[in-house]
């Protein structure tokens, strides 16, 4: 078939979705008026049951916490996946090469001569980024946050640094084999937590710990240390995404022997 | 009132630049069009009164996306 | 207004769709799925709107039991989009898994019988 009658093809197929589709979406209820009783249910209980005061951060790792136990592991496994991918090729190129020899750094992407400023107010900028992703990873259930935003906040710092300073520095501070022990910790954490609530005799993934003061850092049971766990791993795994993407660029390098 | 004019306002501008993207040919361009369009969509789950899901947008959508894409094009291109 | 952005969620997923038969190059092709996976969640965020008195469901300025947008929905929405992320991540490892196979990231010249 070529690329003509594709086009054709799906022009009027995508035509004809859309009419379905809206044709469907006139079943749903006007747009302002939800009506389903869960949501207002869960309102009115999540603060008095779990002494959190966001109840979404509530309802992710506390009521759905098996839902979203599946969906890290999902995100586990889909960094397993790139990272198998990614190193293939470095196997590959390993055994075709000769072995002292190292590549090129990448240097930062403006001229290093040129961009002291650049350096410095990244700096401070990295710093900003580290406090602010782990704020918003420890007051998850206080406010606006949790594992799931601090995590991906607290990755963006790694990058600022492959930015500004360039691949040597950005590898020093990543560290293939600590991240890797960082992002188990945090998955297996998670289903260790639930584990945790069996011992002490309720059911899997129960809120077994003591549920504190409303407001205060150390309440709301086990929500506090999954969302820090959460935190951990998605954090760690972006990082190594991160260093094998640019690790690949690296090996487009010029050669520097010894 | 005026809230649901920001409403309408965003959600217009939303499929404006979800057409862009798909319609941006080549994927170095593309990426730019692709973090605007994530940046818009944080406005418009704000807009919808979700903080939470705002914030992951932005994280993901303006900085890991866009940053894993064009390490992705640098490497298709240098290895050419 | 009472169906606007159920409206632009097909719109979006249908364009995305077009994007997604049409393209050329790999990297395209995963943007545009990008966008099929956005209009997933504006119609699950638009269906647990409510609206205004309605506030976000955190209680920390204000007391429990305020009127209150669903706040299942964005528990759903927002494990998506980070996860949505990293499944982006390992389909780009495969983009260029495919390239260094194949030399060519163009979907019509691959293909998976030989010619």
């Amino acid at each position: 078939m070529n690329a003509a009658a594709r086009h054709v093809l799906i022009i009027l197929f995508g035509l004809g979705l859309l009419g379905f589709l809206l044709w469907g979406m006139t079943g749903l209820s006007p747009f302002g008026q939800y009506p389903g009783p869960y949501g207002d249910v869960l309102n009115s209980v999540a603060t008095a049951e779990r002494h959190t005061l966001n109840v979404v951060t509530a309802i992710n790792f506390d009521y759905r916490g098996f839902d979203t136990l599946g969906e890290e592991f999902i995100l586990f496994a889909s960094v397993a996946g790139a990272l198998l991918l990614m190193r293939h090729e470095q196997t590959e190129q390993e055994e075709a090469c000769e072995p002292h020899a190292t590549r090129e750094p990448i240097v930062g992407i403006i001229d290093p001569g040129a961009s002291d400023l650049t350096r410095a107010s990244a700096f401070v900028f990295i710093a900003a980024i580290l406090v602010f992703g782990c704020y918003i990873v420890l007051t998850g259930h206080l406010g606006v946050g949790g594992g799931f935003q601090g995590g991906v906040i607290l990755s963006s710092a790694w990058l600022l640094v492959f930015l500004a300073y360039g691949s040597k520095p950005f590898r020093q501070w990543s560290n293939q084999s600590a991240l890797e022990w960082f992002e188990a910790a945090g998955a297996g954490g998670y289903a260790l937590i639930g584990c945790f609530a069996l011992f002490v005799g309720g059911n899997f993934l129960k809120n077994v710990l003591p549920l504190g003061q409303t407001g205060h850092l150390l309440s709301s049971g086990t929500i506090f240390p999954i969302s820090c766990a959460v935190g951990v791993e998605v954090a760690a795994g972006f990082v190594l995404l991160y260093e094998e993407f640019f690790r690949a660029l690296e090996r487009e390098q010029p050669l520097r022997r010894p | 009132m005026s809230f649901q004019l920001f409403q309408v306002l965003t959600l217009s501008m939303v499929a404006v630049s979800g057409t862009a993207v798909v319609l941006t040919r080549n994927p170095k361009r593309q990426v730019f069009v692709a973090a605007i369009y994530g940046l818009l969509q944080s406005i418009l789950f704000y807009a919808l009164h979700s903080p939470d899901v705002a914030l992951s947008e932005i994280a993901v959508g303006a900085v890991a996306l866009p940053a894993l894409t064009l390490a992705t094009l640098a490497k298709l291109e240098k290895s050419k | 207004m009472k169906f606007l952005p159920y409206a632009i969620a097909a719109w979006l997923f249908v364009i995305g769709l077009y994007g997604l038969a049409t393209s050329r190059h790999l990297v395209h092709l995963i943007l545009c799925l990008t966008v099929v996976q956005s209009s997933t969640y504006l119609v699950l965020l638009a269906i647990g709107f409510r609206n205004m008195p309605a506030q976000a469901p955190i209680f920390t300025d204000v007391p429990p039991g305020s009127p209150a947008v669903d706040p299942i929905v964005h528990s759903l929405t927002l494990t998506d989009i980070v996860v949505g992320a990293t499944v982006n991540a390992l389909l780009l490892s495969l983009t260029l898994n495919i390239w260094r196979k194949h030399r060519s990231i163009d979907p019509e010249k691959l293909s998976a019988f030989p010619r």
